[in-house]
């Protein structure tokens, strides 16, 4: 059996142990490792740890640390801190009756903060796999991010060893787990590569869950993430994430929920996206055909507000049970205004969510692009004081916005646009059957909802929202 | 030396790659940067003479000094004006 000991030099407790480790090694031997010098202040012969590399081997937590290894090298036991009679036992030696019984030990240098993924870098089994980039002496960090193409034309932060593997510290997911394949290159996508451009995007390791989970939507047939790069169109991906790890990681849902300011909503959107341009390999002006594109696209991410709201959420509508998170996407574009300030019955303002509703896309287009209505809390009272569900405005809705197509067909009202002469005397909804989602989100003033028209080709023929659950 | 992981597929070179060379100069324009090293307008007026011989266009630059990088005024309008630009390194 052998002995080896873990102390520091700043540390009170490794001092006061520092007497008894110099009698015992009169009689017997141990080797005493320090984190912190390779001399320590009471004479006892210590060896430097250098670069911590043995206390992370033997992941310590706390100095001192014992441990006791068998003739195989494998470890037999551990004690942590000072406790006279657990090291009585432990060293087989007696503990002078003055000595305090108990003091807690020193947090260990290899938990300092940064420390476990720099040593992880160092000294880890190479989970890594991604090729590294070596930049040149001078070369700026941001600027050889731009410069390699991996921007989506906002600084990235820079995907060191380290950053990369405090952000896989944020999942259980092995970072060689194939998530799917990344159109429009079609290539196996990693955990590994997921993580990699959540660092770029600006995410925190606690983010990486929902990027994950959003990845994986993404990728599900009926989102269409190739025909939704390659439009024309004006898409790209929306998430909403449902769930308590929107709460958890601080993501908003109130003022200026579709906006800027919050570091989940604008880097998680922005993770996805850059995925799809640096592992899918799709690029504006290459297979991202989009004529227009929209700011969102750079990456577009809210939270419903789910505390605010006596609705049920998006997600419990969408199959995905009380307390569980979710991301839905959503082939969106845009963000278009409905300004009511006057309505006060739930008639009157469905009347208005119709009428805006009505334009997504065009007036005279139907069955088209679905879309999402975000109702804001003084719309949502309305229903509320007037004991109406989110069902039952999703009905109304539904019935307000079954048009006659003698209003739809081309050149009615004189605009050419508009469906074949066929539909003229049928009645056509706007929204095909679940094309239209309603969350609650957004600041407690302001008598205004907002409509995120969807790509012109949905449902079996582009692109269906996807709901899935965070694993 | 800073060390980074590939965000990408890892389907091309890591190296940069310089941009796409033209096939042929016709119909283009040509930038001669002088870079204000002595001679370097020998160099670039036989250059001039060779390009304007083939009808090829020529537009003519110089850097305040060859000691500093090139204005970032210069630099947008030669981007601007031509398809290409030789650099005139004599002394």
């Amino acid at each position: 059996m052998s002995l080896v000991v873990f102390l520091k030099q700043g540390c009170e407790t490794c001092k006061l142990v520092a007497p008894i480790l110099e009698s015992f090694l009169k009689k017997n031997s141990a080797e005493i490792l320090c984190q912190d010098g390779s001399s320590f202040s009471q004479g006892l012969e210590v060896r430097e740890d250098l670069g911590l590399r043995r206390s992370w081997e033997a992941s310590i937590e706390i100095v001192p640390t014992l441990i006791s290894y068998g003739k195989d090298g494998k470890e037999l036991d551990r004690i942590e801190g000072w406790n006279s009679e657990e090291w009585a036992e432990f060293l087989q030696i007696e503990i002078p009756e003055k000595m305090v019984k108990y003091k807690p030990g020193c947090g260990s240098d290899t938990l300092a903060p940064g420390m476990p993924e720099k040593l992880a870098a160092k000294y880890g089994d190479k989970v890594i796999k991604s090729r590294d980039i070596s930049l040149a002496e001078h070369e700026d960090e941001i600027e050889a991010c731009y410069s390699r193409g991996w921007s989506d034309g906002l600084p990235v932060v820079p995907p060191t060893k380290e950053r990369v593997l405090r952000m896989l510290s944020g999942t259980t997911r092995h970072p060689q787990d194939i998530i799917g394949v990344i159109p429009p290159n079609l290539v196996e996508c990693s955990v590994e590569k997921i993580a990699i451009n959540a660092v770029l995007a600006g995410c925190l390791p606690q983010y990486l869950p929902v990027v994950i989970a959003s990845v994986e939507a993404a990728l599900q047939d009926e989102f269409c993430m190739h025909g939704l790069l390659a439009t024309t169109y004006f898409s790209g991906p929306l998430i909403i994430v449902n769930g308590p790890i929107a709460r958890e990681i601080g993501m908003n849902s109130q003022g200026n929920v579709l906006g800027q300011g919050n570091r989940a909503n604008s880097t998680i959107g922005r993770a996805l996206q850059l995925v799809i341009r640096n592992v899918g390999g799709g690029k504006p002006q290459e297979v991202d055909r989009s004529a227009f594109g929209t700011p969102g696209k750079v990456g577009f991410c809210f939270a419903e507000d789910e505390d605010g709201s006596y609705w049920e959420p998006l997600a419990q509508e969408r199959g995905i049970a009380p307390g569980c998170s979710s991301v839905t996407l959503f082939a969106a574009d845009g963000v278009q205004a409905i300004v009511d300030q006057k309505s006060r019955d739930p008639e009157s303002l469905s009347r208005t969510f119709a009428a805006g509703l009505r334009s997504v896309g065009h007036p005279k287009l139907a069955l088209a692009s679905d879309a999402i209505l975000v109702v804001s809390p003084e719309h949502e009272r309305v229903f509320r004081l007037a004991g109406w569900t989110k069902a039952d405005l999703k009905n109304r809705l539904g019935g307000l916005l079954i048009v006659s197509g003698e209003e739809l067909v081309a050149g009615a009202d004189g605009i050419s646009e508009g469906l074949p002469l066929r539909f003229k005397s049928k009645q056509i909804p706007k929204f095909r059957d679940g094309g239209l989602l309603i969350v609650r989100a957004g600041g407690k003033a302001g008598m205004f909802s907002a409509i995120i028209a969807g790509w012109g080709a949905s449902g079996k023929v582009g692109s269906a929202p996807v709901t899935r659950k965070i694993a | 030396m800073t060390n980074l992981l590939d965000p990408t597929s890892e389907q091309k070179s890591s190296k940069r790659l310089p941009l796409k060379r033209l096939n042929n100069l016709q119909k283009k324009t040509v930038g001669l940067l002088d870079i204000s090293k002595p001679k370097g307008d020998f160099f670039l007026d036989r250059i001039a003479n060779r390009l304007h011989e083939k009808g090829i266009g020529v537009r003519r630059f110089s850097k305040p000094t060859f000691t500093r990088v090139a204005p970032i005024e210069l630099k947008n309008e030669i981007a601007a004006s031509c398809d290409a630009v030789i650099e005139a390194l004599a002394d």
